[in-house]
């Protein structure tokens, strides 16, 4: 009789094929997405050995990192992102892999899209060559980013070798603030872990403050935990979760047997974690990184830190190189920074949840002069939801461009990318040197956030907004 | 895969933290479909300037570091996104073994897959490695070099440094051998087929 297990340990133990003497163990992988950057060179390798995808049915693709989000009728400008969308398409249809093509309505972020289309379910573990994917540990799976050699494994074997990771408990207790958002949650969680605090872990959310976010908010959580090392963050299924994906174009035919079964996978009373952390969702403040990387976060309400602020050496340097190229001074208040570009979209915070919250500050707005802002849905589905709340309205009346899904400018592969020493407010996930353009400065916020600094030409505390 | 047994090479000594996946290879070069000629966009926003002249002042370009087959790290190396575009332009570049106190985990994985040596030392052996390079690299010598022995687990200087590190036996085999994965994990098909028949799934095509 086995003792109480988690949440991990559940999907872990039936998801194990084997464990051959002396190897890691082999996990059975449910879901494979795929999309046009990470994984050319794995079909490729397919190819090469005479290998076919084993269970093409189980692999679902979409091109999202490197797709123009302008005019989608006109062709692809740059000639080697068109090889490389064009490569996804025949890779697809030589292997027998479904695609949510450029100019399928369900097209998007592989992020955005796998939920909602009812492809990410609890209890399943999901791969995707991108790091972001512990996105879909939001609704109880197993999640996480690969490399492409381990692409081209799941693709031939359907599984990938592993070492079961350690279990992190992360648990919010109590009510967020006023004007708190899940983003600004994740970014104080970032913020207290540090970018390698969960490395080795799975990041099992807990708590009755992650249990009242939404799924979307839940989705904007578990997203971001390898930001703090994680590879993968999970939450419990629950009511909410089921509700979500209830009618989904994938869900299950028979949902109800498959809820009964869901509701087995949340952690047993008195399972044990390898590390817990408590916070106190009542400490959260909207949150702004003031850095070049996520864990380099600030309250809204505070300054720019100094690097001797800092016990850590290694921080400390980070620090002064953080500062250097996001030309800030330590001591400047965070409302004080000025903004020259704005962008709404990523697998972090572009879905209709998002919008909306974003619409709500900009209603009644106009986009500061000289401030380029621009709104970028998560998928073809969220676009036309929006357009059907008149969303889009409230943004491009204000002065926001509004584009066509894809990763766009989160990391700038496509032409959406800041120029050298732009500064930008971003609902991404990434404030890496050059992520969103060479030379561009990003400060990560949430989506009411950015809308705030959108208007304002600056950062504002969102809890002193005047809403119209 | 290139196998990996034992390395004798140049160091180069990148004393910096949380090195992200984007800056050893930004995201313009990812447009590639190949997994090959990534070196020579190794860090590049780094490791060139504007107008496209290296960039002196960056560790890389420096004489210290001519022929550098083992990167020096500080903690977190390899963090952010999960491109094996990163252990490519590294293999591509030459180096065949990090090392620094702590890696992000998937860059980790993706070494192992693309024949590098990913080291763990703990801070205090890392700070002695960025001692001895600095010293070698303003001594006559010019360069600092280790010696890696992935059997044994070990690396040393010719100079007394001498320490131990750990792998996992399984990942330390397949780098060893140089096996192929993927044609290791195919011969547990039986195993898979199973598991597919007790999850209640239906076979899958045969050839």
């Amino acid at each position: 009789m086995p003792g109480p297990r988690t949440l991990l340990d559940k999907i872990w133990d039936d998801h194990v094929v084997c464990t051959p003497e002396g190897e890691n163990s082999l996990l059975y992988i449910d879901r494979h997405l795929v999309h046009e950057v990470t994984s050319p060179q794995a079909f490729e390798g397919l190819r090469l050995a005479g290998r076919k995808v084993r269970r093409p049915e189980a692999t679902f693709a979409t091109p999202d990192h490197n797709v123009p989000t302008t005019d989608r009728r006109l062709p692809i400008a740059d000639a080697i992102s068109k090889q490389q969308i064009d490569t996804l398409r025949e890779n697809c249809r030589q292997f027998g892999v479904r695609l949510f093509d450029l100019g399928d309505a369900d097209q998007g972020i592989v992020h955005v899209i796998g939920p909602e289309l009812g492809i990410t379910q609890p209890g399943m573990t999901i791969v995707c060559g991108d790091s972001h994917t512990a996105t879909h540990g939001a609704l109880g799976a197993l999640a996480f980013g690969i490399g492409t050699s381990e692409v081209e494994h799941v693709l031939a074997t359907q599984t990938l070798r592993q070492a079961k990771p350690k279990s992190l408990e992360v648990r919010v207790e109590g009510s967020l603030p006023e004007g708190v958002t899940a983003k600004d949650l994740v970014l104080y969680l970032i913020g207290q872990l540090s970018t390698e605090g969960g490395t080795g872990y799975v990041i099992e959310y807990t708590g009755d403050t992650i249990r009242s976010l939404g799924m979307e908010q839940r989705m904007t959580v578990c997203n971001m935990s390898i930001e703090a090392g994680a590879r993968a963050g999970m939450i419990a299924p629950d009511a909410i979760t089921f509700d979500y994906l209830r009618g989904r174009d994938f869900a299950p035919a028979d949902f109800e047997a498959a809820v009964a079964r869901w509701q087995q996978l949340p952690s047993d009373p008195g399972a044990v974690y390898d590390r817990v952390e408590v916070y106190r969702a009542a400490d959260v403040v909207p949150q702004v990184t003031w850095g070049t990387n996520p864990a380099q976060v600030i309250g809204v309400d505070a300054a720019v830190p100094a690097p001797t602020d800092f016990a850590d050496p290694n921080d400390q340097s980070s620090g002064e190189r953080a500062l250097a190229y996001m030309g800030l001074e330590a001591g400047t208040r965070i409302v004080d920074i000025p903004l020259d570009r704005v962008f709404i979209g990523s697998c972090t915070n572009s879905r209709i949840e998002d919008l909306r919250a974003a619409a709500r500050v900009v209603q009644g707005y106009q986009v500061a002069k000289h401030l380029h802002a621009m709104v970028v849905p998560g998928s073809g589905r969220v676009k036309r939801q929006a357009e059907a709340e008149g969303l889009d309205k409230v943004f491009t009346a204000a002065g926001f461009e509004w584009r066509e899904a894809g990763c766009s400018m989160c990391l700038g592969m496509n032409p959406d990318t800041l120029s050298p020493g732009q500064r930008c407010a971003s609902t991404s996930n990434r404030n890496f040197e050059g992520r969103q353009g060479k030379g561009g400065r990003t400060h990560l916020v949430s989506p009411a956030m950015a809308a705030a600094a959108a208007v304002s030409g600056h950062f504002v505390d969102i809890r002193e907004w005047q809403y119209r | 895969m290139q196998a990996f047994t034992s390395h004798d090479g140049v160091v180069a000594a990148l004393d910096r933290a949380n090195v992200d996946t984007d800056q050893i290879i930004p995201k313009q070069f990812l447009k590639r479909i190949e997994r090959t000629g990534f070196g020579q966009f190794l860090f590049y926003d780094w490791r060139f300037l504007a107008d496209g002249s290296p960039n002196a002042d960056f560790e890389l370009n420096q004489p210290a570091a001519a022929g550098a087959t083992i990167l020096l790290a500080r903690r977190n190396f390899g963090c952010g996104s999960s491109r094996e575009h990163a252990p490519w332009a590294l293999a591509d570049y030459g180096f065949r073994a990090v090392i620094a106190p702590t890696f992000a985990d998937i860059f980790y994985s993706n070494c192992f897959s693309n024949g590098i040596l990913p080291i763990r030392l703990n801070e205090e052996d890392v700070a002695e490695l960025f001692h001895r390079a600095a010293a070698a690299t303003a001594s006559e010598a010019g360069q600092y070099r280790l010696q890696i022995d992935l059997a044994g687990c070990s690396l040393q200087d010719t100079d007394g440094f001498a320490r131990s590190f750990e792998v996992e036996p399984f990942r330390q085999r397949c780098l060893l051998e140089g096996l192929d994965n993927i044609a290791l994990s195919l011969r547990h098909t039986d195993a898979i087929d199973r598991w597919e028949a007790a999850h209640g799934m239906p076979p899958v095509a045969a050839d």
